[in-house]
């Protein structure tokens, strides 16, 4: 079976739009959404939606720490503009969706492997695995041979070796085969609000049958979404990186 | 415990037929499939006694590399997996001896060296194309194998445990303090532990072509890894000195292989292959009279040294790169000023957008027949330098340094045919051609340029000149202005 993996999707209609029809094109029948639904975008109850009826489907889903800041209305902790755009998108869901948010887990063990949505040391704590002591870190704390995580808005691959994880930024379309021999740890990229200077939206796919591993980048339009950001008074350097995948 | 091997085993959908090798590292089997017609060889790693760690991840790497492979110059694969904890992979077996095998003639003469350096260049070229490394090219890597169907010669290549996949992450890499290579053909560059530069297939390639025509290693076989760091300070006996029958355009090829810095080999295996397939084109350098590795010479490798310590790093993040073979199919049969000026304005811009790209300067020179060798009587001769003569003449407001441009007079009966196999068979990267005026005879037969672009295996670009608009029109009236 093939699975479709979307992080970081932050609200983002119409990448997420993009994304699906992008995996289904290459047979995705299953979906895991890594967290950060919302914050950032100006669609968060389309993506709640989207979401809630994929979860109903089978899906799996875990939660992120802008889902987790916008059901506990914590504004006084974050920057101005950061808690006013939460502000807005808790005013934007209604009880239902905040209810699906507020549901879900921290992570997700699913046969040999872990979807969690910053790492496996401690999922609720928010540490980025930005770098390979931080991959090692969290590879060793889970028994899983193969971790999905998000938080990190940059696509990459690491793997377990003596001493510090090693890294692989993905480059092309290359189906990657996961040696079983090892522990993997794979970061699909963000969806709804990609940072690594290539505006299309980040995505993967991996086949649990082939054990291959796929990353894939998805052009949509960024300027729609960028338009409604601005259209709903968000802060308007939301909307000006989407242009610009800073 | 590990599993006892024995013909009959049944291991996947696999049947164990015969032992065909045992080695250190691995077991070769001879298998077979019900649903296979080819001949199937299983390649199982030792993991019974005495394995190293590397040799159990080089395993990990073949099995995650083989199924990405295509092409003539790598053993098919079929299928891998884990038989209890005994790993295994099955691809084709071709049949064929590895140039191991001819160490035992050495010195081969030198026209065999050369062709068979030329093979090993062109598969390693498809290789690179496939943005993979090798990093363990020697001559037991090389199968020499003849196609049944053709009965042509080419090389195989064989045992990717070592290589490097540009879009794939490197097991390898950092996981071991050693070197990962064959000692005595290791590149220099790859001793220092970068991985990802094509042209460290050049130098083992170079080393193997070393050892073919003289008999001998060019570093040795060096048992540490001080040992190994050696060539990089220390320049090999030049090849003449150990075999006089050696010509001097060869010493220059293969010195210019077993160059310390990658930046002075040749820039793609397509373009070694170039060279050797067209020896008389070589351009000698000092490297072709060396007599033998000199203190001086020493002294400049050392300082080389310090440089290739500094990019090594750097290297680790360069894209297998391409340095394009580009070749300008020439008409001098039908010249036309304006055309052939157009030809070599789009010329002068392909050849612009890479420094290290190279120009061969093709013309066809018609025969009747093929086989009766027009070239060997003298007004043969003749008609064969005059056009090297007019291929000179049409190239040379290009401007460009010799090493860089190459003239080549092809004979065929069709020139469509020539240009098609001449492009294929030097791994041409780009091929530039002019268009004709539509006369009538060209629009019945069809042109040699549109043959080309639908069928030559590389990028085709037809060039036409400016053509101006009709000054009347043809139809019949014109109509009064008002």
């Amino acid at each position: 079976m093939r699975i479709g993996l979307l992080a970081d999707l932050h609200a983002n209609r119409e990448a997420v739009e993009a994304c699906v029809e992008a995996l289904q094109a290459l047979a995705c029948r299953r979906w895991v959404v890594l967290g950060d639904l919302v914050g950032y975008g100006a669609d968060p109850a389309w993506v709640v939606d989207w979401a809630g009826e994929q979860v109903a489907a089978g899906a799996i889903a875990v939660l992120g720490n802008h889902d987790q800041a916008v059901i506990a209305g914590d504004l006084l902790s974050m920057s101005p503009a950061i808690g006013a755009a939460t502000a807005w998108t808790r005013s934007e869901l209604d009880a239902g969706q905040l209810e699906f948010l507020r549901a879900l887990p921290l992570q997700v063990v699913d046969e040999d492997r872990l979807y969690v949505h910053a790492n496996a040391w401690a999922p609720g704590e928010w540490a980025y695995v930005s770098n390979r002591l931080a991959a090692a870190r969290s590879l060793l704390a889970t028994p899983a041979w193969l971790t999905f995580c998000g938080h990190v808005h940059e696509p990459a691959l690491y793997h377990l070796q003596a001493g510090a994880a090693s890294h692989f930024a993905p480059t092309g379309g290359v189906a990657i085969p996961l040696s079983s021999q090892r522990h993997w740890l794979a970061i699909p990229g963000s969806c709804g609000q990609p940072r690594d200077g290539n505006p299309a939206a980040a995505c993967a796919w991996f086949d649990t049958d082939s054990r291959q591993l796929g990353f894939l980048r998805v052009p949509y339009d960024h300027e729609l979404s960028a338009q409604k950001i601005r259209a709903a008074g968000l802060p308007p350097v939301f909307a000006q990186r989407l242009g610009e995948g800073r | 415990m590990p599993v006892k091997l024995q013909a009959g085993l049944r291991i996947g959908e696999f049947s164990l037929v015969e032992l065909l090798h045992e080695g250190g590292m691995s077991r070769l089997w001879g298998v077979s499939h019900a649903q296979i017609d080819v001949p199937l060889l299983m390649k199982l790693p030792r993991i019974d006694y005495g394995e190293t760690v590397s040799q159990v991840v080089s395993f990990e790497v073949e099995r995650m590399l083989m199924p990405l492979l295509g092409g003539a110059h790598v053993p098919r694969f079929f299928a891998s997996g884990e038989f209890e904890d005994q790993p295994w992979l099955v691809m084709q077996r071709l049949h064929g001896e590895t140039l191991e095998t001819l160490l035992g003639s050495t010195p081969l003469a030198p026209l065999r060296v050369a062709r068979l350096g030329a093979l090993a260049a062109l598969a390693l070229d498809d290789l690179h194309r496939q943005r993979v490394v090798h990093l363990d090219v020697k001559p037991g890597n090389l199968l020499l194998h003849v196609d049944p169907l053709n009965q042509q010669e080419r090389i195989v290549l064989l045992d990717f445990g070592l290589s490097h996949h540009a879009d794939l992450p490197d097991l390898l890499a950092e996981q071991f303090n050693v070197p990962m290579g064959t000692a005595a053909y290791i590149a220099p560059e790859q001793v220092l532990g970068v991985r990802n530069d094509p042209r460290s297939d050049l130098f083992a390639l170079g080393v193997t072509l070393y050892q073919l025509a003289t008999g001998k290693l060019p570093f040795g076989t060096p048992i540490s890894n001080n040992g190994m760091k050696r060539r990089l300070y220390q320049e090999p006996a030049a090849p003449r000195s150990l075999n006089p029958q050696l010509p001097r355009w060869l010493q220059e090829i293969i010195l210019r292989c077993l160059e310390v810095d990658p930046n002075l080999r040749h820039p793609t295996a397509a373009q070694l292959a170039f060279d050797l397939m067209h020896p008389e084109q070589v351009a000698l350098t000092a490297r072709a009279d060396l007599r033998q590795g000199g203190r001086l010479m020493a002294f400049r490798r050392w300082l080389l040294t310090l440089g290739s310590r500094v990019e090594a790093d750097e290297h680790k993040a360069l894209p297998v790169s391409r340095a394009p073979l580009i070749m300008v199919a020439i008409d001098l049969k039908q010249s036309n000023p304006a055309l052939d000026e157009a030809l070599r304005e789009m010329t002068r811009r392909a050849m612009q957008t890479a420094t290290d790209a190279r120009l061969a300067c093709v013309t066809v020179l018609r025969v009747a027949r093929i086989g009766i060798e027009p070239n060997l009587d003298a007004e043969g001769r003749s008609r064969h330098v005059k056009r090297l003569v007019a291929l000179r003449h049409w190239a040379r407001s290009l401007d460009l340094a010799e090493r860089r441009i190459t003239y080549h007079v092809l004979e065929g009966t069709e020139a469509a045919d020539a240009l098609i196999d001449y492009a294929r068979s030097n791994a041409i990267d780009h091929l530039l051609m002019g268009a004709r005026g539509v006369t009538g005879v060209r629009r019945m037969l069809g042109s040699v340029s549109s043959r080309v672009v639908a069928e030559a295996n590389c990028t085709v670009t037809v060039v036409r000149a400016h053509a101006l608009a009709p000054a009347e029109p043809d139809a019949g009236e014109s109509t009064p202005v008002p």
